[in-house]
């Protein structure tokens, strides 16, 4: 039976659209996206840079808003929210990853976890996170003293330490070679089994989908796939 | 025509616009400095051509001589001592005035002009009516101050007491004399338009009046080129010495012009100190801005570089952006410090100088300096960083910088992280992180709250000058003098006068005071020892009873004058009666912020003088009240020749002072605001330019503006705090070097600040600070979320 219905609705999105005004230029960005996100599962969305999968991932993480079209979290409807609301949600329920990891250089391993657990209401301690992403032996370290593995593995502890309802990474293999990358998706793919949050990864990497309970496809501003994984492959056999 | 610029002149006028905020900010700074530099050296060329000319136009002679009296033959002799160009002997007589309703103590001197043509020296500048008729009997010309004080106009009619006689006068002119630039009675401290004027009389006139026909008691010369002033002294000395002269001096010495030339010494102290702090901080400022620029256009540099631009156009880019800066800040200094220049001026034109007119100059000279030394002070300022940029070489440019390693900030390394939220730890090792950057930036917005401090010091300064002065030092109501040495017994006859409370008899004779090589004349007063009017004090202000048999010195006198200490003996020669020549022991030093003067006591200068208990003067207190029925009491004793009433004296003081202290008050607001906030806005905009990747992760990841707004503004809210207690340790420096660099022996400045002071100090960095916040709050608002997480930094 498939994870999406035996699991509560977490996104709803019906109509999505995005109009960026670039100078002159109208770039449409979406172009009218429905799609339904599951608590527990582990989607990737695949498509061509420019295809807007990262303009859904910001929609979806309360970073921007759409031009037309509702999307919903639970019962709440992100498009009518403001910008306070929108900075409470994140805080709340959103945890993100980025290519570029986005440490703060100033804070150690613990503390660039800490600056997250620090605002929220239920959260983890951060060597509990860390410990959960592998990296139990590198609590005081400074980011500047870390591999971008490593590194990339504090910003995913970072994301989850606060028990979000979502994880959205956004290219978090991007900048590593494909041995760390492994490392990264495995760390993923723990939490994801483990706390049962419902993560959504962009990548460009086809390779990467195996992991995945279910793949979507963009493809300029459309959703034109969107499948259950029938055979789901752990990280570790991943390789690109 | 299409304007074409070169590509690189277009991205520095692009850098420019976008960095206007800081641009500008700096440039304020910059202006700051050239403002006090223009102001106080455009001040200091006016001033001092404008004294040249009008010294040399009303030729004022440049030795001048005082004695009791002598015949006229004796001028012959005088006219022949080598080196002596013009000579002209007249009358001086120190008068009591009478202006009808107007009932306080004015004291004038009465000079003699010649009736026979102009004066050949010291000519009077008339500014309205007419000089002397030759051989009238009551004409006079008064001195300008005295009548604005008085709104006296030629016809006017005032009557002056000359030795005991009352005489009628007739005002037909009002006047400037190159002579009495500055105008103040002697004896008193500041001056007072209303209550001393300076009068001309026609010689035959004033000789028949003050008993001086065929003599004479005051003469003046000009030298010949190349002569020895010295020598000329001397030779007057020994011819003046049998007609009882108190001795020659030089125009250095002489009393208005030497309190002008210690105006103008302050002035240039002004034009350095002052543009020095300010152009200190807009290099560092500038080099902080231009390491930042730099850093974020190391990708374009290197780009620059690989498509073959030589170090030397790199370099010239940066510096040409930093003299953009420097050119605003030039120009804008120039425009405030010649308007600040003006103002100075003219103040000082109303209330301490009286020239016949101002010739206000701006030099080119003036400008030029201050761009060259602006220029200086930037291009040095940005010089490391632009040094950097040029050295760049292309591949390391195009490699991102290496991040930045921090570490564990000493509050951590003392256990105290658990008291620190992260976004604290932050700000502690952001700071930590630049210590240099950091104590810098304390340093600069220290200096804002410094300079503020200065600009208010005064009025508590002259407070407390008048506090000691007035309430603890000379606490009598009413000092008068006789016209010349009277029996003590006259005191109990001014004690008998009704209203006068208490009444002390002084001794007072100018003498030449002297120790190994060094000298000065200075009166020399025999007080009461057990007097409770006039007493001396000691360091803490406490009254010291003055001991028998030696003097007591002013401690500016002992310590920076004579270099004498206590225990040294003292050669004083008297410059009265036989000017006897005696060794005395230097037995204390007294604090004394105006003027500088050798006490005794009394009895024991009366012996050295040889004479019985004899007063040349007395301080009296005055029943509250009956002030003006003491007054109208002493006006009428012939014997009486002037009288000073402290209160009065204080109230019109104050009312003289009170524009120079608004006009540096309002200088110092402008350009303490200026530095200060040319220091925080800086700052914040750096921060944010470098930590903007950063709150805006921390944005996306929940965090409300005010929690990122607090790891940004909350580092410069630590080195403003910080700052506030250094600015007030800024603010003694600089008010020390005031000190030091405005003693002199005309008065010096109490190093005392008040509270209001140190209030006005952190005022000036909380304002800032505020100003600065609410400023990149609004930045805040407009960080790229979105966009900061798909770049690499």
């Amino acid at each position: 039976m498939d994870i999406a219905e035996q699991h509560e609705l977490v996104f709803r999105a019906r109509g999505l659209t995005k109009i960026y005004r670039m100078g002159e230029v109208e770039v449409k960005a979406l172009r009218g996206i429905d799609l339904d996100l599951h608590a527990g599962e582990l989607v990737v969305l695949l498509g061509p840079s420019g295809s807007g999968k990262s303009t859904l991932l910001n929609i979806l993480g309360g970073l921007d808003t759409p031009t037309a079209g509702d999307v919903y979290y639970l019962d709440h409807n992100l498009t009518a929210a403001g910008d306070r609301d929108l900075t409470l949600f994140r805080r709340d329920h959103v945890g993100f990853v980025f290519q570029f990891y986005n440490l703060i250089p100033s804070l150690t391993a613990r503390e660039n976890v800490a600056v997250v657990t620090e605002i929220s209401t239920a959260p983890m301690r951060p060597e509990e996170a860390l410990a959960l992403v592998g990296l139990g032996e590198r609590l005081d370290h400074f980011p500047a003293q870390l591999s971008g593995g490593e590194q990339q593995r504090v910003a995913i502890a970072r994301a989850i330490a606060k028990n979000p309802a979502v994880l959205l990474c956004d290219e978090p293999t991007g900048a590593l070679d494909s041995q760390t990358g492994v490392v990264v998706l495995e760390a993923l793919e723990k939490v994801n089994r483990d706390l049962g949050t419902l993560t959504v990864l962009i990548t460009h990497n086809a390779g990467i989908a195996a992991m995945a309970d279910r793949v979507v496809r963009l493809s300029d501003g459309h959703v034109v796939e969107s499948r259950a994984n029938a055979t789901k492959l752990p990280a570790h056999a991943l390789s690109w | 025509m299409k304007l074409s610029l070169h590509p690189l002149d277009l991205k520095l006028l692009r850098d420019l616009w976008h960095m206007r905020g800081q641009v500008l900010a700096i440039a304020a700074v910059i202006m700051g400095g050239v403002a006090t530099l223009v102001m106080s050296l455009s001040t200091y060329d006016s001033l001092t051509t404008t004294r040249d000319r009008f010294y040399a136009e009303y030729r004022l002679a440049e030795v001048f001589a005082v004695l009791k009296r002598a015949p006229e033959s004796a001028a012959e002799r005088l006219r022949a001592v080598p080196g002596v160009d013009r000579l002209e002997t007249r009358v001086r007589a120190g008068v009591k005035l009478e202006v009808q309703g107007f009932s306080d103590p004015i004291t004038g001197m009465l000079l003699s002009v010649p009736d026979s043509g102009l004066s050949l020296l010291n000519e009077l500048h008339m500014k309205r009516g007419r000089r002397v008729e030759p051989y009238s009997s009551d004409e006079v010309v008064v001195s300008d101050t005295f009548a604005e004080g008085h709104r006296l106009e030629p016809g006017d009619r005032i009557a002056a007491i000359i030795n005991g006689k009352r005489k009628a006068l007739t005002v037909v002119g009002v006047a400037v004399s190159p002579e009495y630039v500055y105008q103040i009675a002697p004896g008193s401290m500041f001056p007072d338009f209303k209550r001393y004027g300076v009068l001309w009389m026609g010689r035959n006139a004033l000789g028949a009046a003050y008993d001086m026909e065929g003599a004479f008691n005051s003469v003046t010369a000009t030298l010949e080129r190349g002569a020895h002033v010295q020598e000329v002294i001397d030779r007057f000395d020994g011819i003046l010495a049998n007609y009882g002269g108190t001795g020659a001096y030089p125009r250095k010495d002489q009393f208005s012009n030497r309190f002008l030339s210690e105006e103008l010494k302050q002035l240039q102290t002004m034009a350095t100190v002052f543009p020095a702090i300010f152009l200190g901080v807009a290099a560092f400022l500038l080099n902080v801005v231009i390491s930042r620029l730099i850093a974020l256009q190391r990708e374009q540099i290197a780009i620059l570089k690989a498509f073959g631009y030589a170090h030397q156009a790199i370099a010239a880019h940066f510096v040409k952006f930093v003299m953009v800066v420097v050119v605003i800040g030039v120009a804008a200094g120039t425009a405030l410090g010649a308007w600040f220049g003006r103002g100075l001026s003219d103040v000082y034109m109303e209330t301490t100088f009286r020239f016949p007119y101002l010739d206000y100059l701006l030099n080119a000279g003036v400008v030029l300096m201050a761009l060259a030394v602006s220029a200086l002070a930037a291009v040095s300022g940005t010089l490391v960083a632009v040094f950097r940029a040029a050295r760049l070489t292309p591949a390391e440019g195009m490699r991102p910088e290496t991040p930045t390693l921090y570490r564990a900030t000493i509050i951590e390394r003392l256990g105290l992280q658990r008291w620190l939220t992260a976004p604290s730890r932050m700000i502690a090792r952001h700071i930590e992180r630049r210590p240099v950057k950091s104590l810098l930036t304390i340093l600069g917005i220290a200096c804002a709250s410094g300079l503020m401090m200065v600009g208010n010091y005064q009025k508590g300064a002259i407070d407390f000058m008048v506090d000691v002065q007035f309430r603890h030092a000379a606490r009598e109501d009413l000092a008068l003098t006789f016209i010349e040495p009277t029996s003590g017994k006259a005191l109990h006859e001014l004690a008998a006068l009704p209203g006068v409370v208490h009444v002390e008899g002084f001794r007072d004779v100018p003498a030449i005071l002297r120790f190994q090589n060094h000298s000065h004349r200075a009166a020399l007063y025999g007080i009461q020892p057990d007097g409770s009017l006039h007493r001396s004090l000691d360091r803490t202000l406490q009254p010291i009873a003055v001991p028998a048999g030696g003097v007591v010195l002013t401690d500016h006198l002992a310590s920076k004058m004579l270099q004498v200490r206590p225990g040294d003996m003292l050669s004083v020669e008297i410059l009265e009666g036989r000017r006897r020549t005696v060794e005395l022991p230097v037995l204390g030093i007294t604090q004394q912020y105006l003027g500088v003067s050798a006490y005794m006591q009394k009895e024991s200068l009366n012996e050295l003088l040889r004479e019985g208990n004899v007063v040349t003067g007395a301080y009296l207190a005055v029943e509250p009240g009956r002030e003006a029925e003491v007054y109208a009491d002493l006006h009428e004793r012939p014997r009486v020749l002037g009288m000073v009433a402290n209160a009065t004296a204080i109230r019109s003081f104050y009312a003289t002072i009170g524009e120079f202290v608004l006009f540096y008050n309002l200088v110092a607001t402008v350009l303490a605001g200026a530095i200060g906030f040319g220091v925080v806005y800086n700052s914040a905009r750096i921060a944010l330019s470098e930590g903007g990747r950063e709150l805006a992760s921390l944005r996306v990841l929940g965090f409300t503006r005010g929690e990122i707004a607090y790891i940004l503004l909350g580092e410069l809210a630590v080195l403003a705090l910080v700052a506030i207690p250094v600015g007030m340790l800024v603010g003694i420096g600089l008010v020390g070097i005031l000190v030091v660099a405005f003693e002199s022996e005309l008065y010096r400045l109490p190093l005392i600040l008040t509270a209001e002071n140190y209030a006005m100090g952190a005022t000036v960095i909380v304002v800032s600070a505020l100003l600065s916040g609410g400023l990149v709050w609004r930045q805040l608002g407009r960080l790229d979320l979105i966009g900061v997480l798909k770049t690499r930094e």
